[in-house]
């Protein structure tokens, strides 16, 4: 059985409001002006060559890169996507981008320009790290510039660094879990993204530990006409624990950039990784002029019995948004969890979801999805449950609702579900709604202004997804939306 | 406090309120009763300033002001509420949080100083005790899965909290068992104030037994058509609406 259960097109209808939205307000989007070293536009061989040349690598590495790169050329890009943008000149963009007082041996090397355009994006490097008590990975355009907390980490047997720099220091588990989850030939994008890729967090919790902090890694693009193509990779062992969450920017340029990002999870048994991402590339702007393209794979698979996978995303930037964070569930009683807020205002358009694969016997999954549209943005939940025949006992809950603010946006649900156990139980729940002007009266009535009502409707709409949040996070992803959201209604 | 002067209102270009004039003081308890489609809550939804309702001629004052000029949420902080007859559900949003937000709006307004989390719940606590509400009322969502009753009592514990100038409640008693009927009674009476002016509208005479008005007026074709004190909800009790609409044949 495979079968689109419904296609959900809602345009939303009824609501008075007025079109001349205010201008959104991006905080992040300004640029640092820092000594870039940076690639000729265009990609080759001799691109991919050069990019691992410049990281050091080995032969075996440079080798996957470049298999990866001939597959990706007798690709197309996927066209199933509820998207509609211009065709990608991947000749027009610059595949290496690096500040150019990089490597760095501590913090205290840091190009202080760096340090000073972490602190305005609230990321600190430094003391302030220190109270909040996250360990913090920033990557700036192609390179990861410092990781906080190193010692501290070593000495709970943490491994948490940049990628580029495990590859050297861990060759033997890169080589061993790289690739291994999102394969070079998955997909267009991921297959670029292994040809390409410069930098991002690599984490490693052994047997048994339970990692002292939250870990984080923040992602900023920087210079003009690149492209971010980061990749992370996180493996629990038995029994380990981590919770991770990403966070990222860019500066607000006309031209479209691309962000192709591949994360690979692994838990071996009874391991859980807790992986949140509040995703905040820059949007565009009112009229649709400008942003990120974010084309992202990641995956995560339970491979150790009892094991757990939970993905949490806030996602309110970017001008296109293609993500699917995904669950394979392979050891008995592992279980995956997908809970995710994706905004789209003005002209932004999402289509994102989950895949979650059961394979092993009595595996659980659960599904969150809350899609937020406002102005002329186009929302789509894309989701697959798939019951292998071997997992007898499986279990999938899956909701998911969306909003409609205005006239103009869209709303559209595809839901895939195919089994093949018969004793699988999933449940399946969706609805559509609107802020009502009842909704809206009702809190005017009691005081509250427009602008704060709507916030606190949509709040009340997200609650399910912003509790599995960090508190920060939480408190973060509940005033970016209320900034994204600025001028939604009049 | 209140002065509606020939106000005219049409909704959705139909002609709903035809020269209404009303005098509230403070203290005073109102009531407004007429048959369906009179105006009623056409009324209600225009003094607290529903997009849709507004005059096409008339005034309201309201404390030496132009209500009619003020945005919705400004006279909520001016201090008139209205306790809804369908109270809506926001679904996720905690009672609590949607309180304190309420009143830390108005005080903004106001140019008060917000109350902080300890404060106000030292405040809920004693308007619950008051009111002999239970307080798990304050852990769910506004409104959401609450019972007629549950919903109606919730109106009166915001009221209660907002403490307003000028109250209407419209309908107050409409889908509301006897038992239920005479706790939002209890609770409306307990919020009575010689400075706390009411505007009661109602269909049926049996909620002001329990809530005694001073003045009661027979709101019918979008005017008041007859005005008096409690003894003329009790005639209408008895009559029906059917004389008021045939007076008017005569006097037509």
């Amino acid at each position: 059985m495979n079968q689109a259960l419904n296609e959900a097109v809602v345009e939303s209808t009824g609501m008075a409001v007025v079109d001349d939205a205010l201008r959104r307000s991006y905080a992040h989007g300004f640029s640092t002006d820092i000594e870039t070293e940076l690639f000729a536009k265009g990609l080759s061989e001799a691109t991919v060559r050069a990019i691992s040349a410049k990281k050091n690598e080995p032969e075996w590495l440079c080798e996957w890169r470049l298999a990866a790169y001939r597959h990706w050329l007798t690709m197309t890009p996927p066209d199933w996507a509820k998207l509609r943008l211009e065709p990608i000149d991947f000749q027009a963009i610059s595949y290496y981008a690096a500040p150019k007082r990089n490597q760095p041996k501590s913090l205290d090397e840091v190009d202080p320009k760096l340090l000073e355009t972490f602190e305005k994006l609230g990321v600190p490097l430094h003391e302030r790290a220190r109270l909040a008590g996250v360990a913090v990975d920033v990557v700036f355009d192609s390179v990861s510039v410092g990781t906080t907390f190193k010692k501290e980490l070593a000495e709970a047997g943490v491994v948490f660094c940049a990628i580029s720099e495990a590859v050297r220091t861990h060759p033997e588990i890169i080589k061993q879990y790289l690739g291994t989850v999102v394969s070079t030939a998955d997909n267009y994008f991921a297959a670029l993204n292994s040809a390409v890729f410069s930098d991002g967090s690599f984490v490693f919790i052994p047997k048994g530990v339970r990692c002292p902090m939250e870990l984080s890694t923040y992602f900023r693009i920087n210079a003009r006409d690149t492209g971010q193509f980061e990749r992370t990779l996180i493996i629990c062992e038995d029994d380990a624990y981590v919770s991770y969450l990403e966070g990222c920017t860019a500066p607000m340029r006309d031209e479209n950039q691309l962000h192709a990002a591949v994360v690979e999870l692994v838990t071996l048994a009874r391991a859980e990784i807790k992986y949140s991402t509040v995703q905040n590339w820059y949007p565009g702007d009112e009229n649709g002029k400008g942003g990120i393209y974010n084309f992202v794979t990641k995956r995560g698979e339970c491979r150790g019995e009892r094991s757990k996978i939970s993905w949490t995303q806030v996602e309110t930037g970017s001008a296109i948004t293609w993500k699917y964070p995904s669950c394979v569930l392979i050891g008995a009683h592992s279980s995956g969890e997908f809970y995710s807020v994706a905004l789209t205002h003005h002209y932004q358009q999402a289509d994102t979801g989950t895949k979650m694969i059961h394979i092993g016997a009595h595996t659980k999954s659960k599904i969150i999805s809350k899609g937020i549209s406002a102005g002329r943005g186009q929302n789509t939940y894309r989701g697959l449950v798939k019951i292998e025949k071997s997992a007898i006992g499986a279990r999938n809950f899956t909701q998911c609702d969306s909003l409609l603010i205005g006239k103009q946006c869209g709303a559209h649900t595809f839901p895939y579900i195919e089994v093949k156990q018969p004793n699988a139980v999933l449940e399946h729940e969706a609805t559509t709604s609107k802020i009502s002007d009842d909704q809206l009266f009702y809190c005017l009535s009691r005081g509250i202004s427009e602008e704060d009502a709507v916030s606190l409707i949509v709040d009340g709409f997200c609650k399910q997804v912003f509790k599995e949040l960090p508190m920060e996070f939480a408190v973060e992803a509940r005033k970016l939306l209320e900034v994204s959201l600025e001028g939604a209604v009049g | 406090m209140l002065e509606i002067k020939d106000l005219h209102v049409t909704v959705a270009n139909r002609a709903i309120l035809k020269g209404l004039n009303l005098q509230v003081n403070p203290g005073e308890v109102h009531a407004i009763m007429g048959p369906n489609g009179a105006g009623k809550s056409t009324l209600g939804y225009t003094l607290a300033g529903r997009e849709g309702y507004e005059a096409a001629s008339g005034s309201v004052q309201f404390n030496g002001q132009d209500l009619l000029a003020l945005e919705p949420q400004a006279r909520a902080a001016e201090g008139v509420f209205l306790a809804f007859q369908y109270p809506v559900e926001i679904p996720g949003v905690n009672n609590t949080y949607f309180l304190r937000a309420a009143l830390n709006a108005q005080r903004k307004y106001r140019g008060e100083p917000e109350i902080d989390a300890r404060e106000f719940l030292s405040l809920v606590r004693q308007k619950l005790n008051v009111l002999h509400i239970k307080d798990d009322l304050l852990q769910r969502a506004v409104n959401e899965g609450f019972s007629g009753g549950e919903k109606k009592r919730n109106e009166i514990f915001q009221m209660a909290m907002l403490e307003p100038k000028l109250a209407i409640l419209d309908e107050t008693d409409s889908g509301l068992d006897i038992d239920a009927l005479k706790r939002v009674a209890e609770g409306v009476n307990l919020l009575r104030t010689p400075e706390r002016a009411f505007i009661v509208i109602t269909h049926y005479q049996r909620l002001l037994d329990y809530i005694v008005p001073d003045f009661v007026h027979v709101l019918a074709d979008g005017k008041i058509v007859q005005s008096g004190d409690k003894d003329l909800a009790l005639k209408l009790e008895d009559e029906g609406y059917a004389w008021i609409k045939q007076r008017k044949m005569v006097e037509a």
